[in-house]
């Protein structure tokens, strides 16, 4: 039985999540007895390849085809793998290019597709934890292999130690007139006046701000403790901040000492970018918001009472 | 030129909920459009206001119940509705990937549109992949995570924009025909008006079944088993601060300072 996991890498990096794959990989592996494969698709493979080369891998296959992500040619790469090695699960990871063809490849295989899991178990068949509704439930699913599963990052810890892994070129039969998509160059679309990821101090707005006109109320806080401002997606969605004030998966990550998060739920994309902070202090009316399962303080209230009374304390 | 927009009502859970089973007990659920979808409408009705002759077609899989989201996203400016449902999918305990990838593609098959647009994800099970799967199914060339998109004159390439983590933005170009994943903030969705509200009274919604598509009941079966739900059991060790929002706000002051991040 084999366990394949896709690595993922990006401008010439590995990306975290691919040692989180080996390390989910490795313990599906361990509970099937089976041998887990990494498979690594363009770039600088070999290097990856040494990268990826963790305790418990039992072979690296490289596929030499361009430099960047290409759906298109991972569709192709993966599938032509999966039929060489007929994994029994295959893993890749749930992240926006694992998203981008992830899918096409459960589809073209005809596989049953399981994203964004959080935990993986086996019994018989293999028990897949996932969240719902916002992280407001969890759910288990079961589903009989061979079976497609996205990983969520940062849910399983880098695999350490230095394996003895073969590495092996895989020739990929890559038919470029399926390649139908060119990427033509990568943006930072979150530089900006601030650098929120430098600050000590953050106060962050999310959706219970209700309304552009309340970020007065937010400002003088700010203002009065010095804070900086930053905030959830749907406030720069909305376009009442610029990109630069983001935190989250798809803005910063920051580490402040003092992280103020108010009126925001806790989001799994939002607390990605927050985590690391020193203290988490949560404002918000509803006492089952996720935000504050990992929140050290909590204020279960209402912000338009409570910024107020707090921005008061130090005027 | 002719646009198909998958448009989902999801379910959206009260603040205090119970769980019956493997579901969420039905009286905690209120019912909206998936605000993914909500930008991928708009994104539509914006291509068809730039453009000669564009017609855009919204899908639904559905209830009866769906009719008032879809109503929305008519009366923002989609020309018409399809929506799908029959007895085995109100039966069926989840649609996967799978499923709605087959039923999507036999829409597809008999509308024939250029260009189609999903949100990224569904707010509610949020698996995030129907778009993908189903260009693949239906031949189409893909991205997912859209946050800019322009049609090239030419009417044979787009060029986008997809937004990666960490800020950071990915260009491309892809070849149409395609299936664009759009992700919120790509443009600012309208309000309906009262005259397109009035508008979308009358518009057509195509109640279509699985046997109108050519398909049978087993297009309804998922290979995929809800076996548990539960709230997840949290580790932390929150300290509530008590009292009402003045003795909460102070407490919150007195705190700020001893960690030395205000003075004052």
């Amino acid at each position: 039985m084999t366990i394949l996991a896709v690595a993922e890498h990006r401008r010439g990096e590995l990306r975290d999540v691919s040692l989180e794959l080996v390390t989910a990989g490795r313990e599906l592996a361990d509970a099937a007895d089976a041998e887990l494969h990494v498979a690594v698709v363009s770039g600088d493979v070999e290097r990856y390849a040494e990268s990826l080369d963790r305790e418990g891998v039992d072979a690296i296959h490289t596929v030499a085809a361009g430099e960047e992500f290409n759906h298109d040619v991972y569709v192709q790469a993966v599938a032509q793998l999966v039929g060489e090695l007929d994994p029994t699960y295959l893993l890749m990871p749930n992240t926006v290019d694992g998203l981008d063809y992830a899918p096409a490849v459960a589809n073209r295989l005809d596989l049953p597709l399981v994203t964004d899991v959080i935990g993986l178990e086996l019994d018989g068949g293999l028990t897949a934890t996932r969240e719902m509704y916002g992280s407001k439930v969890e759910t288990t699913i079961e589903v009989e292999p061979p079976v497609a599963v996205t990983v969520r990052p940062a849910e399983w810890p880098a695999a350490e130690g230095v394996g003895d892994a073969e590495i092996q070129a895989f020739d990929a039969d890559v038919d470029d007139s399926l390649v139908r998509s060119t990427v033509t160059g990568f943006e930072e679309a979150a530089a900006g006046d601030v650098d929120i990821s430098e600050a000590e101090f953050i106060v962050s707005i999310g959706r219970g701000i209700e309304e552009e006109d309340n970020l007065p109320l937010i400002e003088a806080l700010c203002e009065a403790t010095g804070a900086t401002m930053a905030s959830s997606r749907p406030i720069v969605d909305n376009g009442w901040l610029p990109k630069s004030r983001q935190v989250g998966q798809s803005g910063k990550v920051v580490t402040p000492q003092v992280y103020l998060a108010i009126g925001i739920s806790g989001a799994v994309q939002h607390v990605a970018g927050m985590k690391g902070a020193d203290t988490i202090i949560a404002v918000n009316t509803d006492p089952n918001a996720p935000i504050f399962d990992l929140a050290d303080y909590g204020v279960v209230g209402d912000l338009f009472d409570v910024v107020p009374a707090l921005t008061d304390a130090f005027e | 030129m002719k646009i198909l927009v998958t448009v989902k009502e999801v379910a959206e859970v009260a603040d205090d909920f119970e769980i019956a089973g493997t579901a969420i007990d039905e009286t905690y659920l209120d019912y909206d459009l998936n605000e993914w979808d909500d930008y991928a409408v708009e994104e539509a009705v914006q291509i068809q206001e730039a453009g000669d002759d564009v017609e855009v077609v919204t899908v639904t899989i559905g209830p009866g119940r769906a009719e008032e989201t879809i109503r929305m996203a008519l009366a923002k400016g989609a020309d018409r509705a399809i929506r799908v449902w029959d007895d085995a999918l109100d039966e069926a305990p989840l649609l996967d990937v799978e499923a709605k990838t087959d039923i999507l593609a036999a829409v597809v098959a008999e509308e024939e549109p250029d260009l189609v647009l999903t949100g990224v994800q569904a707010n509610d099970d949020a698996f995030g992949a129907t778009g993908v799967s189903l260009a693949d199914e239906i031949g189409f060339e893909w991205a997912a995570v859209v946050n800019g998109l322009a049609l090239d004159d030419g009417g044979e390439l787009a060029h986008v924009r997809r937004e990666l983590e960490g800020g950071v933005e990915e260009l491309a170009d892809v070849e149409l025909p395609a299936v664009f994943t759009i992700q919120t903030g790509i443009n600012e969705p309208r309000y309906a008006s009262l005259r397109g509200i009035r508008q979308a009274q009358r518009k057509e919604i195509a109640a279509t079944t699985l046997a109108d598509l050519g398909l049978d009941a087993s297009a309804a079966e998922s290979e995929l088993v809800v076996t548990a739900m539960y709230e997840p059991e949290t580790e932390s060790d929150t300290q509530y601060l008590e009292g009402d929002a003045g003795a909460q706000a102070t407490a919150l002051a007195d705190l700020l300072r001893e960690m030395g991040v205000v003075e004052g």
